[in-house]
């Protein structure tokens, strides 16, 4: 089986590392619950208010599909590169946990909803391709609050069933995955795919959740459970690989084990227990009858939205910009439908420099979404400095504004007095500064050359900034060639 | 024995009121045990009520009915007579139980079962057998014990049951009483907390076929709430036709196999013989997988019950023991508690038969024959009407006769299950008494021809007296 | 056979606690259950298909449109332990 996934995707260095992923991801876009009515918008609800006898697990109560669930499910299939399965039907996998009120979880088995994708990543020499081998659909369990926050020594755990039945499609990928910074790259280009798809916010808490499988060279397997951030899916598996190579390194043996990471310490623990001897007993769910979804499949693709690696393609074709540029720009939709908004009024190069280098380094630096910014206000920035009206440093200026103190770039223009200063204003000044510091004009002619700097400083004080350090120096160049 | 039209007779002469606190003074007053829970308060409150709301106006108006304890009940406690639910008071009504209330039927209980359905005599519950209003030396049958003991012992003219692989019929065989097992599907088990949920449904009990319809017409009809309910809207009133001129009539010998008693087998042929008098004709059919139906049917049911029973873990609703321990050995704790014996045997076989490495020598196989069964019956019904036979093969048994041996327990089922496999309806009515205990007649019709069942049995008795009589109840 | 260490594996996976004395009298109920079910062995059934659903229906859905959930004190209310609005479940560990 190992030998079969290396001959896909050999190993990177002698560490063997192989990563497998299990996400998660809750299609909370919906308006329901997988099956039952309970409505999705619990996050700010008091527990247990979002709950009926079906999602409770009330005796006597039974599960009815929500369509919609197949068809987002579809659609991320879709998404994903899979093969559609024209026929499926429902499990039951039987364990028992608090926070699983039927005793069984009513998902997916033979027959995944889709199967046979993958996604491409950015690897460390260039584009590779991961595989998915499966998405099936299943059910979300309830949350679990652990008394005194502490799996390991609560006395009592406090159960709320609001997110018990949330739709959830669980993708599984090979173990493809060479590196933790690969499998962050890949949790955050599935996100975005998500995020094109508009199935799930995934800024929700708990909307993805990820497991990931690791093992290196030599080793054994074990499975971190339920990481709840891409950068926290990274952390655990950089604090897995040092684990286990010390533990080779030892001579001692990585067992198959369950592990939970403690997000706070940044470890991962054991949490191997009796239950580990699995045996889900799966079954098929003779309350829920069959799907036979053959023609959903063709209708469901051609509303398909365009996704992050066609967007890219089309941005470098259409806009002529770089690819990285393309790439920054396609990695979240809304930041690429704000830069074709900004790109349709002014030179699409320049609306790439501006909102992938300047705008989205601003916006990352205070962790924040596009949202903050209109793409109205690039357009008349960027217009600006394009007629040469303002320079590119009040652009910046401008930028951090609007992101800290709010208005619009016309009235911080206005109120910081940053319109370039005219031609005249700045001769004006270079005389001033020239004749006010009659030293610096002798230092030139000994062979200062720091003297046109400190000439530049003085004109640019007189001038607040306005005007432009190149042309300036030009013009006091000019004037020292008068002079001598 | 009281028949729905001698309650709303009753009614007219005195009040709704009145009827229902006769009713539930008769239940109180009975050794038969029939009842877990009664509803006194709210079935009064009702009835009080009843005049004020449109209710009045319906079919079913103020006629007392008894509800099988594995029916969710609206604020009624709901026990399937186990100890791990005791206590528990479901926050909703069954589909059919909002059907009944519309109908203007009054709750005035829950009816003694076995525990979880799990049973053929009502030994296994845990509130203690219902006895046999004919001889109550012996068992009420089961699982719906119950539900046909008060319907026989003229506590209430129509009750509510549920057959997993028999648990209507037997008890209506028993008990002197009709009993419908219809095409799965065909009610919403919304409500209906499960045992085997692939096999069972809910299924009306009633002293007559025609009170019985007026029941099934009540309940059945598509509910979305359930995957399983079929698009199927009849008035199956109009099946009540005393006429059977030109049906042909299979008879299996299998279902006449070892064991039969000879008053059974006796009984049975005279039915046959009875609507050959009246038109039908009969022929004998063969249905060669029905020898292994008993054991696929437990198979399935107990691989099924495994997984439906693993939610009683004491967190949300039932019986919780007051120390706690890590959660797996309170789990564990709870329901060695909660169980009795019968249920705890059919859980353990049932993970067993679905465990790793034994799926496919016992649940798959058993899938496998249940497809072999189903297909005995589309082959016999091909060129027959109705198939007759036994409902069980000897009339009710002594209490505590059978029930240290469950494999003799079980193999009681042999005539009801294969019906369960093939979701085929089934109905069980009176044929004859052996001993002054009573024998049941089963016909069994196509999927979905509730129709041609309900005509047969209308026909049989409309021209036999055998629902005329009533057990002397002391 | 089913040995007495299976039954107590059984009993583990489908958390009902068996006591150590109950064990021998529960192999040999189920033991003889197990030898009637055996007789399934006889049947040929390799070209059957197995029967999950014994009516022919597919394709069953709602739509996704809110209907009224419970409301705290009806959803809890038949817990035994409970705290804040919660179900009270022992420690897991
Ligand atoms: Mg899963
Ligand atoms: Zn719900």
């Amino acid at each position: 089986m190992i030998e079969e996934y290396l001959k896909y995707r050999p190993l990177l260095d002698d560490t063997g590392i192989m990563i497998g992923l299990e996400i998660h991801v809750q299609l909370n876009k919906l308006n329901t619950k997988i099956f039952c009515g309970c409505g999705l918008d619990y996050h700010n609800d008091p527990p247990n208010t979002h709950t009926c006898p079906v999602c409770l697990g009330l005796p006597g109560s039974l599960p009815v599909i929500n369509r919609k669930a197949v068809e987002y499910s579809i659609k991320l299939g879709l998404a994903l590169n899979c093969s559609i399965q024209e026929h499926t039907q429902f499990y039951r996998k039987n364990y028992y946990y608090p926070d699983l009120p039927k005793g069984f979880q009513i998902t997916q088995y033979d027959f995944p909803l889709a199967s046979n994708g993958y996604i491409n990543i950015e690897g460390e020499n260039g584009e590779v391709r991961i595989r998915i081998n499966r998405a099936h659909m299943e059910e979300d369990p309830g949350r679990l609050v652990h008394e005194g926050g502490n799996i390991e020594h609560s006395k009592h755990t406090m159960i709320d069933y609001n997110r018990s039945g949330v739709a959830l499609l669980e993708i599984v990928t090979e173990p493809d995955l060479r590196s933790p910074k690969e499998a962050r790259r890949f949790l955050d280009k599935l996100r975005s795919i998500i995020e094109y798809l508009d199935v799930c916010n995934t800024s929700l808490e708990g909307a993805t959740r990820v497991d990931a499988n690791i093992s290196l060279a030599g080793g054994s397997r074990s499975e971190i459970k339920n990481i709840s951030s891409h950068k926290g899916a990274e952390r655990a598996l950089l604090f897995e690989v040092v684990r286990q190579k010390n533990l080779l390194r030892r001579g001692g043996k990585v067992v198959l084990e369950t592990r939970h990471f403690n997000e706070e310490m940044g470890i991962t623990v054991s949490l191997r227990t009796k239950e580990e001897e699995h045996d889900y007993r799966y079954f098929p769910e003779a309350d829920l009858v069959p799907i036979k979804v053959a023609d959903w499949a063709p209708g469901i693709a051609k509303t398909l939205p365009e996704l992050p690696d066609a967007k890219r393609e089309r941005f470098v074709s259409q806009y002529g910009i770089s690819d990285d540029h393309a790439k920054s720009l396609t990695s979240e939709k809304r930041l690429a439908e704000f830069y074709e908004e900004v790109a349709a009024h002014v030179n699409p190069k320049m609306a790439a420099v501006w909102t992938a280098d300047v705008l989205k380094g601003e916006l990352n630096y205070r962790d924040i979404g596009i949202t903050a910014f209109k793409s109205e206000d690039m357009v008349k920035l960027l217009k600006l400095v394009a007629d040469d009206k303002i320079t590119d440093s009040s652009g910046n200026q401008i930028i951090r504004t609007v992101l800290d103190e709010g208005g619009s770039p016309d009235s911080i223009v206005e109120s910081e007095g940053l319109l370039k200063a005219g031609g005249d204003i700045i001769g004006t000044a270079v005389d001033e500064a020239i004749n006010e510091n009659p030293q610096a004009v002798t230092d030139y002619q000994n062979g200062k050359q720091e003297a046109v700097n400190f000439l530049i400083g003085q004109v640019m004080k007189k001038t607040r900034g306005r005007s432009d350090a190149k042309a300036v120096r030009e013009m006091i160049i000019e004037k020292f060639k008068g002079i001598m | 024995m009281i028949t729905i039209s001698q309650t709303l007779k009753a009614i007219d002469e005195s009040s709704y009121e009145e009827v229902v606190s006769q009713c539930i003074e008769r239940i109180k007053n009975n050794k038969l045990n029939t009842f877990i829970t009664i509803a006194e308060e709210s079935a009064l409150e009702i009835a009080k009520n009843i005049n004020s709301s449109k209710n009045h106006l319906q079919p079913l108006a103020g006629v007392p009915v008894a509800i099988k304890d594995n029916i969710s009940t609206k604020g009624i406690q709901t026990t399937c007579a186990s100890n791990i639910l005791t206590g528990y008071v479901p926050p909703y009504d069954a589909h059919v139980i909002e059907r009944l209330k519309e109908a203007g039927a009054i709750i005035v209980g829950k009816a003694n079962m076995d525990e979880f359905a799990m049973g053929t005599s009502t030994e296994t519950s845990h509130y203690g057998p219902a006895l046999n209003p004919w001889n109550t030396d012996h068992v009420s049958g089961g699982s719906s014990g119950g539900s046909a003991a008060t319907v026989a012992a003229g506590e209430v003219s129509v009750a509510l049951g549920s057959d997993t692989g028999g648990s209507v019929r037997c008890p209506a065989s028993f008990c002197g009483v009709v009993g419908l097992k219809p095409t799965y599907g065909i009610i919403s088990r919304y409500g209906l907390i499960s045992y085997a949920n692939s096999l069972e449904q809910i299924g009306p009990i009633a002293t007559n076929v025609k009170d019985m319809t007026l029941l099934f017409n009540v309940i059945t009809g598509y509910d979305s709430r359930d995957s399983t309910s079929v698009q199927i809207e009849k008035d199956y009133t109009e099946s009540l036709v005393n006429d059977v001129n030109g049906l042909i009539i299979g008879v299996p010998d299998e279902y006449f196999g070892e064991g039969t008693e000879p008053a059974v087998e006796k009984a049975v042929w005279d039915g046959v013989h009875t609507l050959e008098g009246l038109g039908a004709s009969w022929k004998k059919v063969k249905m060669p997988h029905t020898r292994y139906a008993l054991a696929a049917y437990y198979i399935i049911a107990m691989s099924e019950a495994s997984s439906n029973l693993a939610r009683f873990d004491g967190m949300r609703y039932g019986l919780r023991l007051t120390k706690d321990h890590d959660w797996h050995t309170t789990y564990s704790e709870i329901r060695a508690k909660g169980f009795g014996e019968e249920v705890k045997r059919r859980v353990l076989l049932g993970t067993y038969a679905l465990s790793a490495g034994y799926m496919d020598k016992y649940y798959l196989k058993a899938l496998k024959v249940r497809t072999l069964v189903k297909q005995d019956f589309d082959l016999a019904l091909k060129d027959t009407d109705v198939l007759i036979a036994p409902t069980m093969p000897a009339p009710a048994f002594k209490l505590g006769e059978k029930i240290s041996d469950p494999l003799t327990l079980y193999l009681a089922d042999v005539n009801t299950v294969p019906i369960n496999l093939a979701g085929v309806p089934s109905i069980s009515l009176p044929c004859g008494f052996d001993n002054g205990l009573p024998i049941g007649l089963q016909i069994i019709g196509r999927h979905f021809d509730e129709e041609t069942v309900l005509r047969v049995a209308y026909t049989f008795e409309q021209n036999t007296d055998f629902h005329t009589i009533t057990p002397e109840v002391r | 056979m089913i040995t007495t260490k299976e039954v107590e594996h059984i009993s583990w996976l489908a958390r009902l606690k068996v006591n150590e004395e109950q064990l021998e009298g529960y192999a040999q109920q189920l033991n003889s259950i197990l030898d009637y079910f055996a007789q399934l062995d006889e049947v040929e059934t390799k070209d059957v298909e197995p029967t999950y659903h014994v009516i022919d229906v597919n394709n069953v859905f709602r739509d996704d449109v809110i209907t009224p959930s419970l409301s705290q004190d009806e959803a809890i209310g038949n817990a035994p332990k409970k705290q804040d609005g919660c179900f009270k479940a022992p420690r897991i560990i």
